[in-house]
C-alpha cells in the first residue's frame, strides 16, 4: 500500500496554491507536513483524500491512478482543526456513522463502536451529545470516528491546534501508538515543529505551497537539505549569520566573534545556522565560543529561558535551561555550541553540520 | 467577606420603569380600564365586571374570527418556512451573485406595509391587475373581491411574497454559520445530500429557525395593514382577521368594552403562545 504524488499542481485563478510536487508516502508511516498556515498543508491533504483535484497531475493509490476518484469512493477518514461531529448524535451514533453508511451489521457496529471508544477513553460518554462534552472529548470523538472504519489512508488536519495545553500534550502522545497496528497511511498537518517531533515517522517541510524536503523526522531535524527547510523545522526560530572561513578559523562576518573548527569545507563565504538552544547562558559541548550580546527581552518559562539578545546588526534568540534572570538593556555572554552549526553555502544549501 | 447593600443602585432603574411606563403600561392599563366598564362617551363609566370577557369568550363572531387567524397563520408558515429555507439552500454562497441575491431578497421586506396592500390589489384586479387578468384570460374565474377561496389564495400568495424572504435571510446567515468541514466531513463519511441537510444543516439551522418560527408567528398572528388594504376583510367576512375584526369593533361600532376585552384577549393568546415557544426554546438550549 502506498500514497503517491506525481507532479501535483493546484491553481486557483491566478495564485498557486501547491507548486508541482511529487511525494510518496509508504504504508504503515505516519507522515508529518510541516509549515505554516497558507504553506498549503489543508489543500494537499485535499487532494490526497480526492476533496479537491489536483490542476494537474496524478494521485495514484496501490497501483491505480485514483486521480478523478471522489471522495465517497474512496477508503479515507480525516480529523480537522475545528471538532467535527454530527451536533445531534450521541457520541456513540457519531462513532457509528461511517459504519451506519456502508451497511455494517448492528452487532458488528456495537463492538467495534465499544473497542474505538474504549481507546480513546469515551466508554463513559457514548450516551452524551457532543455539546455536553469538552474540547478534548468532542475531539476525541472525531478521532473515534476516522479510527473506527478501516480507512487506507486517515488524514489529521491540525487536529490539537484548537485544544489547551494540558489536553495538547495528552493526545499528542497517545496520537502515534493509536497507528501502531494499523494498516494505514497516516497524514498528519501542524504547524509546530514539536508537534513533528514528538509524533516521529516522516516528515515533509513546507512553505508556500512548496514541499522543501521529505523524510524521516529526525533526518529532516538534524540535516535539513537547506536553509529554507531548517528555518521551517525550527521553533523558536533559528539564528543565522554570514561567517567567512580562512583554513580552520571561522568568524562571524560581522563583528570578530571567531572559532576553529576542523569543519572541512573550501574556504570562502557560508551562512550558518544555530538552533536556540545551542545558544546558552552556559558552557555546553566540547567545543564552544562565547559571544556578547544586549539583552532584548527575556521570556521565563521555568524549565527554560528565551532570551533574545543583539550582536551586531544581528538579532540573536537563546534557549537555556531553568530560569536565567537577565535584565532588558543588560550586556550578557553566551555561549554557542560550535558543534551544532549548521553550515550553508551561498544558494542556501547545506554543506556539513557540527 | 462582608456584602454591602446600597439601595441607590434602584435609581439607575428608574429611567428605564418611567420609558416602559408611559409606553406599555399606561395604555395597556387604559384598555383594561374599558375592558370592566361601559362607557357611553363623555367619560362617563359604568362598572360592568367580567361581562364583556363573557360575551367576547362565547361570541361566534369572535370565534369565527380566531379560527381565520388560526387557518392564516397555520398555512403561511408551512409555506413560508420551508420554501424559505429551500431557497436559502439554493442561494450562492460566494460570488458576485450573493450580494444581487441578498438585494433581491431585501426587497419585499423594505416595501411598506401598505404599499405591499395597494399594489397587490391593483396586481390582483380581475378586469385591469396583470396577475387578476392573466388568470382570467388563462380560463379561471378569479374574482378576489367577490370570492372567498380567491380572496384568500391572493392573501397569502402576497404574505409568501412579502415575508418569506425573512426566513430566507435567516436561513442563509444559519447556513453561512456552518464551517465547510462540516460538508467535507460528511462527504468522506459517504453521506448523501439529504444526510447532510438531514443531519448537519437541520440541527446547525435550528436556533435561527426558531427564531424564524417566532417572528413569523408573531406578525401574521396579528397581520391587519396589508389585509385591511387589499381585502378589507372581505369579501363578506372572508377573510376578516383577528385583528380586523377588532378595529371594526372598536372604531366602526364603537364598542369600547367588548374591544377592550378582546384586545386583551387577543394580547393573552399571542403572550400565552409566545412563552410556550419560548420555554420550550430555552428547556432544549438547557439541555444541551
Amino acid at each position: 500500500m502506498s500514497l503517491e504524488l506525481k507532479n501535483i499542481e493546484k491553481k486557483v485563478g491566478i495564485e498557486t496554491h501547491i507548486h508541482s510536487t511529487s511525494l510518496k508516502l509508504e504504508k504503515n508511516t505516519i507522515n508529518v507536513l510541516l509549515g505554516s498556515t497558507l504553506a498549503g498543508k489543508t489543500t494537499l491533504m485535499q487532494i490526497m483524500a480526492g476533496l479537491d483535484k489536483p490542476t494537474s497531475g496524478e494521485i495514484w493509490f496501490n497501483d491505480e491512478n485514483v486521480t478523478g476518484k471522489e471522495v465517497q469512493k474512496r477508503n479515507c477518514s480525516m480529523v480537522y482543526q475545528q471538532f467535527i461531529n454530527y451536533p445531534n448524535f450521541t457520541v456513540f451514533e457519531n462513532i457509528a456513522s461511517p459504519l451506519k453508511i456502508t451497511g455494517v451489521k448492528t452487532d458488528e457496529i456495537k463492538k467495534r463502536v465499544g473497542k474505538v471508544a474504549e481507546l480513546l477513553k469515551l466508554s463513559a460518554m457514548l450516551q452524551k451529545k457532543p455539546d455536553e462534552l469538552s474540547g478534548g472529548q468532542q475531539q476525541r470523538t472525531a478521532l473515534a470516528r476516522a479510527l473506527v472504519k478501516d480507512s487506507d489512508l486517515i488524514l489529521l488536519d491540525e487536529p490539537l491546534a484548537n485544544l489547551d495545553f494540558k489536553l495538547r500534550e495528552e493526545l499528542r502522545e497517545e496520537l502515534p501508538k493509536l497507528f501502531e497496528d494499523r494498516d494505514c497511511i497516516v497524514v498528519y498537518a501542524t504547524t509546530e515543529p514539536l508537534d513533528a517531533l514528538m509524533i516521529g515517522g516522516n516528515t515533509a517541510t513546507l512553505l508556500e505551497g512548496n514541499v522543501i524536503q521529505y523524510g524521516k523526522t529526525l533526518d529532516v531535524y538534524n540535516k535539513p537539505n537547506n536553509l529554507t527547510s531548517a528555518k521551517v523545522f525550527s521553533d523558536p526560530p533559528m539564528n543565522i549569520a554570514e561567517i567567512i572561513k580562512t583554513g580552520d578559523t571561522f568568524k562571524l562576518a560581522d563583528n570578530n566573534v571567531q572559532w576553529k573548527s576542523n569543519v572541512q569545507i573550501k574556504d570562502g563565504k557560508y551562512k550558518i545556522g544555530i538552533r536556540p538552544h545551542n545558544i546558552t547562558t552556559y558552557k555546553e559541548g566540547s567545543n564552544s565560543v562565547e559571544i556578547n550580546g544586549k539583552v532584548l527581552i527575556s521570556e521565563l518559562s521555568g524549565s527554560e529561558s528565551l532570551i533574545h539578545f543583539t550582536n551586531g546588526n544581528l538579532n540573536w534568540v537563546s534557549l537555556s535551561n531553568g530560569i536565567q534572570q537577565k535584565n532588558i538593556g543588560e550586556d550578557t555572554k553566551l555561549h554557542m555550541n560550535v558543534n551544532e552549526f549548521l553550515y550553508f553555502d551561498q544558494n542556501n544549501r547545506l554543506v556539513n553540520h557540527g | 467577606m462582608n456584602k454591602t447593600f446600597n439601595q441607590k443602585a434602584w435609581f439607575f432603574v428608574i429611567p428605564v420603569f418611567v420609558l416602559v411606563a408611559f409606553n406599555a403600561a399606561v395604555p395597556l392599563m387604559t384598555v383594561v380600564n374599558y375592558s370592566f366598564q361601559e362607557t357611553f362617551g363623555s367619560n362617563v363609566f359604568a362598572w360592568e365586571g367580567t361581562r364583556w370577557f363573557k360575551e367576547i369568550l362565547h361570541s361566534e363572531r369572535f370565534h369565527a374570527s380566531l379560527g381565520r387567524q388560526v387557518i392564516f397563520t397555520f398555512i403561511i408558515l408551512l409555506i413560508q418556512l420551508p420554501l424559505g429555507i429551500g431557497i436559502a439552500l439554493t442561494m450562492p454562497k460566494k460570488g458576485w451573485g450573493v450580494p444581487v441575491c441578498l438585494i433581491l431578497m431585501s426587497m419585499p421586506l423594505l416595501i411598506p406595509w401598505n404599499v405591499v396592500g395597494a399594489m397587490w390589489n391593483i396586481f390582483a384586479l380581475p378586469d385591469i391587475g396583470f396577475l387578476g387578468n392573466s388568470l382570467n384570460t388563462l380560463g379561471f374565474d378569479y374574482n378576489f373581491t367577490q370570492q372567498s377561496g380567491d380572496a384568500w389564495f391572493t392573501t397569502i400568495l402576497m404574505d409568501v411574497w412579502h415575508w418569506t424572504s425573512l426566513v430566507v435571510l435567516l436561513s442563509y446567515a444559519g447556513l453561512n454559520s456552518i464551517q465547510p468541514a462540516y460538508y467535507q466531513a460528511a462527504e468522506i463519511d459517504g453521506a448523501s445530500r439529504w444526510d447532510i441537510f438531514r443531519y448537519i444543516e437541520l440541527p446547525k439551522m435550528k436556533k435561527v429557525l426558531t427564531l424564524a418560527i417566532l417572528l413569523r408567528f408573531m406578525d401574521s398572528f396579528m397581520i391587519y395593514t396589508e389585509p385591511f388594504v387589499l381585502t378589507g376583510g372581505g369579501p363578506g367576512n372572508a377573510t376578516n382577521f383577528l385583528s380586523l375584526d377588532l378595529v371594526k369593533m372598536a372604531l366602526g361600532q364603537f364598542d369600547l368594552g367588548p374591544a377592550a376585552a378582546m384586545s386583551l384577549i387577543y394580547f393573552l393568546i399571542v403572550l400565552l403562545i409566545c412563552w410556550v415557544f419560548y420555554s420550550i426554546m430555552m428547556r432544549d438550549e438547557a439541555r444541551s
